[in-house]
C-alpha cells in the first residue's frame, strides 16, 4: 500500500484547531491527494483536550491515525503536545506552539503545571520546531491568528506549493480577517 | 461535478437534497446535529428543530402521509425517545420515502451510553444502511429513499461519530426531478393501525424484509473485494476502514445494508475461507446473525464490545500483541476535562447548590459539567428529562429532613424536550421537590441550536417563545420564581426558601448562554485582581472559572490572577472576594457588572 502521511493536531478547545485542520485538509485536496480528517465535537469543545487527525496519500482508509504512526505532531499547546507524543512514529516531527494553558486542576491550585515539558519533547524528538505563535500573531495584527501562524510553520514541512495554501486560506477565512491571516501565515512560514 | 471535502453529516444533507427531500426535522444531538444545520442551506428543504425526537419523527411521518420525501435525524439515545412511533411506522410503511438517520457514539465522546442502534433495525423490522465514509453517506442516503419506496418501509441510515464527523472527498450528484407533488390521499387500511389493520400489515412487513434480503445479494452496496484466498473479513461502516488498514491482504465482504442481511451472499462468501473474521464496533450484531447461519467466525471472542474500534485496537485484538509506543511519558500529566465557559450562567447556581448541600438530580446538557470539581454538585444524570422524575421518586421515599435537600436541575431545552411531563407528575402526585430550570435560552451543549423557548427558528427567523413561568403555573405549580443566576446572594436565598417549602416549586435561573452570538452585549469588560489586595485565600477558585488562574509562587502563599483573554466580566468571582481585590480593567466593579 502506498504510504499515507499522518498529521495529528492537538491542543485545547477554543484554540482554532478545527479551522486549522479544515484548511490543511483543503490544501491537501487541492494538491491532488486523497484526504481524510476527523475531529470530535461536543463535550470536548468546552476547554477540554482536543485533537484532529489529518491523513493524506494516494488512498486513505481509516479516518483516524493508527496509534504510533503520526508523521507530524502539530501541537497548539505544550502540555497537549506532550500528552499525544506516544502517537508519533519513530523519526516523526513535532511542531509546538510555545504556549501553556492551565488545565482546571492547575488553575484551581490542586496541581502544578508540569515544568520543563518542551525540554522533554526536544530531548526525545530530534526534529522539534518551537513556534512563538502568540508573539507572531500579535505582530500580524490579531492575537487570534495563532492557528494560521502555526499553519505557516507546518507548511514548510509539506511539499505543497505556496499558491495552494493561499488559495485555501482565501476560501476558508472570512474576508474581513483575510489580510491579517495571510500576514500570520507568512510570519509562521518564515519562522 | 467538482470534488468537495465533506463531513459525513454534510454528505447526508447533500444526499437528502439530491433525493428531493422536502422536509427535514430533528432534535439536536451529538454527533448528528450538523445534518440539519446543513439541510437548512438547501432552500428546497423545509428544515426545522422539533422539541424532541418523537415529535421530529411524527412530523416526518406527516410529510410522508402527504406524499413528500422526509428526513428525520437524531443521536442514538434520541432514537429511544422516538421508538414509539418508530415501531408502528414500520408496519404502516410509507407513501413517499422516509429516512431516519441515527448517529451512534461508540467510546461515548459526548453521550451517556454507547448503545448499538443496529438492534433497533431488527427490533422495529426496519432496513438499515451503514456508510463507511462521506461518499457512501451521500450515496446511501439517496439510495435509502429509493429503497424506502421500493419496499414500502421507512429506512435507517446509521452513522457513528467517526463517520458523522470525519471529512473525506465526495463527488456530488444532481438533484432528482419529477417527484410527485404532495397531496392528500386517504388509505386508512394502511395508515390507521387498529389491530385489524396492523395484523394485516405485519405480514406485509415480514414479506418485504424477505424480498429485501434476497434483493441485497446482488446490489453494489454489498460488495466483495477479492484478495487473499485464505483470510476473509465481513465488515461494515467505519470498521471496514480499520479492516483495510490492519488486514490489507484479506478478501472483504463489505456490507452496505446491515439489516436485513444478504444471507445467501454471506453463505457463499464464507464458504471460501479457512479463516473468517467479522470486524464490527460495539455489539456482535452481524456476527450473531452469521453464526446463526451455522458459520464459524472470529469476532467478539477477540475484538472488544466496549468502546470504539481503532486501527490499533483491531490490530492488537487480532495479533494478541500490545503495541509499544516509541515515545513515552515519564511523569503523570494533569487531565484536561471540559469545563463550563467563563461567564456561564450555570456556574453560580451549582456553587450555591453545593453550599446548600442539595442532593441534585441532574439532566443532559452543558450543566452536566456541574458534576466536575470544584463545583461537584450533581448526584444523578440518566437521560433527557430524568431529573424531574428522579426528584419526585426520591421525594416519595425520604424522611422529612432529607426530602428538603432534593433538587432537580434541568436546562430550558431539556425541560421542553421531556421534562415537562415529569413536572406534571410532580404536581399531580403531590411531590414537594424543587425543580431548577436553568434557562439560558438556547440548546447550548450541542453548539447553540434554537428551541421553542429561544425565540428563533433553525432558519434564524423570529418565533413565538414559550413562557416558562406561565407554563409551570398552568400545570399547577403555585410557586414559580425567577432569579438572575449571576447574582449569587439572590440565587442562594431563593433556592433555600424553595427547598424548605413543603410544596412543589420551580426556580427559573434566567441568563442567556454567554456564547449566543446575537447577545454579544452580555460580554463585559474583563476583571483584574489587585495583587496587593489578593491574600491568596482561594475563595474565588471554588467556582472553577477557567479565566481565574492560580499562581502558586506569587506572594507568600500564592495569588489568583485573571486571564483577560478568557474573562467576560460576569463578576461572580468578585462577589466571592472578601478583600475587594477584583475590579474591572481600568475601573471598579459596578453594580451592572455584578448583575450580569
Amino acid at each position: 500500500m502506498a504510504k499515507v502521511t499522518n498529521i495529528l493536531l492537538a491542543g485545547v478547545g477554543g484554540q482554532g484547531i478545527l479551522l486549522a485542520s479544515e484548511v490543511l485538509a483543503e490544501v491537501l485536496m487541492l494538491a491532488g491527494y486523497d484526504v481524510k480528517k476527523n475531529d470530535v465535537h461536543g463535550m470536548s469543545q468546552r476547554g477540554g483536550s482536543v485533537t484532529s487527525h489529518v491523513r493524506f496519500g494516494e488512498k486513505v482508509y481509516s479516518p483516524i491515525i493508527p496509534e504510533g504512526e503520526a508523521d507530524i505532531l502539530f501541537g497548539f499547546e505544550v502540555l497537549e503536545t506532550y500528552r499525544y507524543l506516544p502517537f508519533l512514529r519513530a523519526g516523526g516531527k513535532v511542531v509546538v506552539n510555545d504556549l501553556e494553558i492551565m488545565p482546571p486542576s492547575v488553575a484551581t491550585g490542586l496541581e502544578r503545571y508540569p515544568s520543563g515539558i518542551t525540554e522533554k519533547i526536544t530531548a526525545q524528538v530530534d526534529e522539534t520546531k518551537i513556534v512563538q505563535g502568540l508573539t507572531l500573531a500579535v505582530s500580524a495584527g490579531n492575537a487570534r491568528t495563532v492557528n494560521t501562524v502555526l499553519l505557516g510553520a507546518i507548511s514548510n514541512m509539506l511539499d505543497i506549493e505556496l499558491d495552494l495554501w493561499l488559495r485555501a486560506l482565501e476560501k476558508m477565512v472570512p474576508t474581513k480577517f483575510l489580510a491579517e491571516n495571510l500576514k500570520a501565515f507568512e510570519l509562521g512560514r518564515a519562522s | 461535478m467538482d470534488k468537495v471535502i465533506l463531513s459525513g453529516n454534510e454528505a447526508v444533507a447533500r444526499g437528502a437534497y439530491e433525493a428531493g427531500v422536502k422536509v427535514a426535522v430533528a432534535y439536536p444531538g451529538t454527533p448528528s446535529t450538523e445534518i440539519l444545520e446543513n439541510t437548512i442551506n438547501y432552500p428546497s428543504i423545509d428544515s426545522s428543530w422539533a422539541p424532541n425526537e418523537k415529535v421530529a419523527l411524527e412530523v416526518g411521518i406527516g410529510a410522508c402521509l402527504g406524499g413528500a420525501r422526509s428526513l428525520v435525524t437524531m443521536k442514538h439515545v434520541g432514537l429511544n425517545v422516538a421508538a414509539d412511533p418508530l415501531f408502528t411506522l414500520s408496519y404502516t410503511g410509507v407513501r413517499a420515502g422516509l429516512v431516519l438517520v441515527v448517529a451512534d457514539d461508540p467510546e461515548l465522546h459526548s453521550s451517556q451510553n454507547e448503545q448499538d442502534s443496529r438492534h433497533y433495525a431488527r427490533a422495529a423490522k426496519m432496513p438499515m444502511f451503514e456508510p463507511a465514509d462521506s461518499q457512501e453517506a451521500l450515496d446511501f442516503t439517496r439510495l435509502a429513499y429509493a429503497a424506502s419506496e421500493q419496499f414500502d418501509t421507512p429506512v435507517f441510515v446509521r452513522t457513528t461519530t467517526r463517520i458523522a464527523h470525519s471529512k473525506s472527498i465526495v463527488e456530488q450528484g444532481v438533484a432528482v426531478t419529477g417527484l410527485p407533488e404532495a397531496s392528500l390521499e386517504r388509505n386508512p387500511a394502511k395508515f390507521v393501525m387498529l389491530p385489524g389493520n396492523a395484523r394485516q400489515r405485519h405480514h406485509v412487513v415480514e414479506d418485504e424484509l424477505k424480498k429485501m434480503a434476497d434483493w441485497a445479494c446482488d446490489q453494489p452496496f454489498n460488495r466483495i473485494e477479492e484478495r487473499s484466498s485464505e483470510v476473509g473479513v465481513i465488515t461494515a461502516g467505519v470498521s471496514y476502514q480499520y479492516a483495510r488498514e490492519v488486514l490489507p491482504e484479506a478478501s472483504v465482504l463489505k456490507l452496505g445494508l446491515v439489516f436485513p442481511l444478504a444471507k445467501q451472499l454471506i453463505r457463499d462468501f464464507a464458504a471460501r475461507f479457512k479463516t473468517l473474521y467479522v470486524i464490527e464496533e460495539l455489539e456482535p450484531f452481524i456476527e450473531d446473525q452469521v453464526r446463526a447461519l451455522g458459520i464459524e467466525v472470529i469476532g467478539k471472542d477477540c475484538l472488544p464490545i466496549c468502546g470504539e474500534l481503532t486501527p490499533g485496537r483491531v490490530a492488537s485484538a487480532i495479533s494478541g500483541l500490545q503495541p509499544t509506543a516509541t515515545y513515552q511519558h515519564d511523569i503523570a500529566l494533569p487531565n484536561r476535562p471540559p469545563n463550563m465557559c467563563p461567564g456561564c450562567p450555570h456556574r453560580g447556581v451549582f456553587y450555591n447548590l453545593k453550599r446548600l448541600k442539595a442532593f441534585v438530580t441532574g439532566d443532559i446538557g452543558c450543566y452536566t459539567l456541574g458534576f466536575m470539581p470544584p463545583l461537584s454538585a450533581m448526584d444523578s444524570c440518566i437521560c433527557m428529562g430524568a431529573s424531574v422524575g428522579n426528584a419526585s421518586g426520591l421525594n416519595k421515599v425520604l424522611n422529612a429532613d432529607e426530602k428538603q435537600k432534593v433538587v432537580g436541575v434541568i436546562g430550558d431545552s431539556t425541560f421542553l424536550h421531556t421534562g415537562i411531563n415529569g413536572l406534571m407528575d410532580m404536581v399531580y402526585n403531590g411531590s414537594t421537590a424543587t425543580l431548577v430550570i436553568l434557562d439560558n435560552s438556547i440548546t447550548a451543549m450541542t453548539g447553540r441550536q434554537e428551541n421553542p423557548g429561544s425565540g428563533f427558528t433553525l432558519a434564524g427567523e423570529k418565533a413565538k417563545t414559550v413562557d416558562l413561568e406561565l407554563l409551570c403555573r398552568s400545570i399547577g405549580v403555585e410557586h414559580v420564581r425567577t432569579v438572575n443566576p449571576w447574582d449569587l446572594e439572590q440565587t442562594r436565598q431563593v433556592l433555600q426558601e424553595e427547598m424548605e417549602r413543603k410544596a412543589p416549586s420551580v426556580v427559573i435561573t434566567r441568563g442567556p448562554c454567554i456564547l449566543i452570538k446575537r447577545d454579544v452585549g452580555q460580554r463585559k469588560t474583563p476583571l483584574e485582581i489587585d495583587p496587593d489586595k489578593c491574600t491568596g485565600c482561594k475563595a474565588c477558585l471554588k467556582i472553577g472559572c477557567p479565566a481565574i488562574e492560580w499562581q502558586p509562587d506569587a506572594g507568600e502563599r500564592g495569588k489568583a490572577v485573571v486571564n483577560q483573554l478568557l474573562c467576560v466580566g460576569c463578576g461572580i468571582c468578585d462577589q466571592l472576594c472578601k478583600f475587594d481585590a477584583y475590579k474591572v480593567v481600568g475601573g471598579s466593579v459596578d453594580s451592572e457588572v455584578k448583575n450580569g
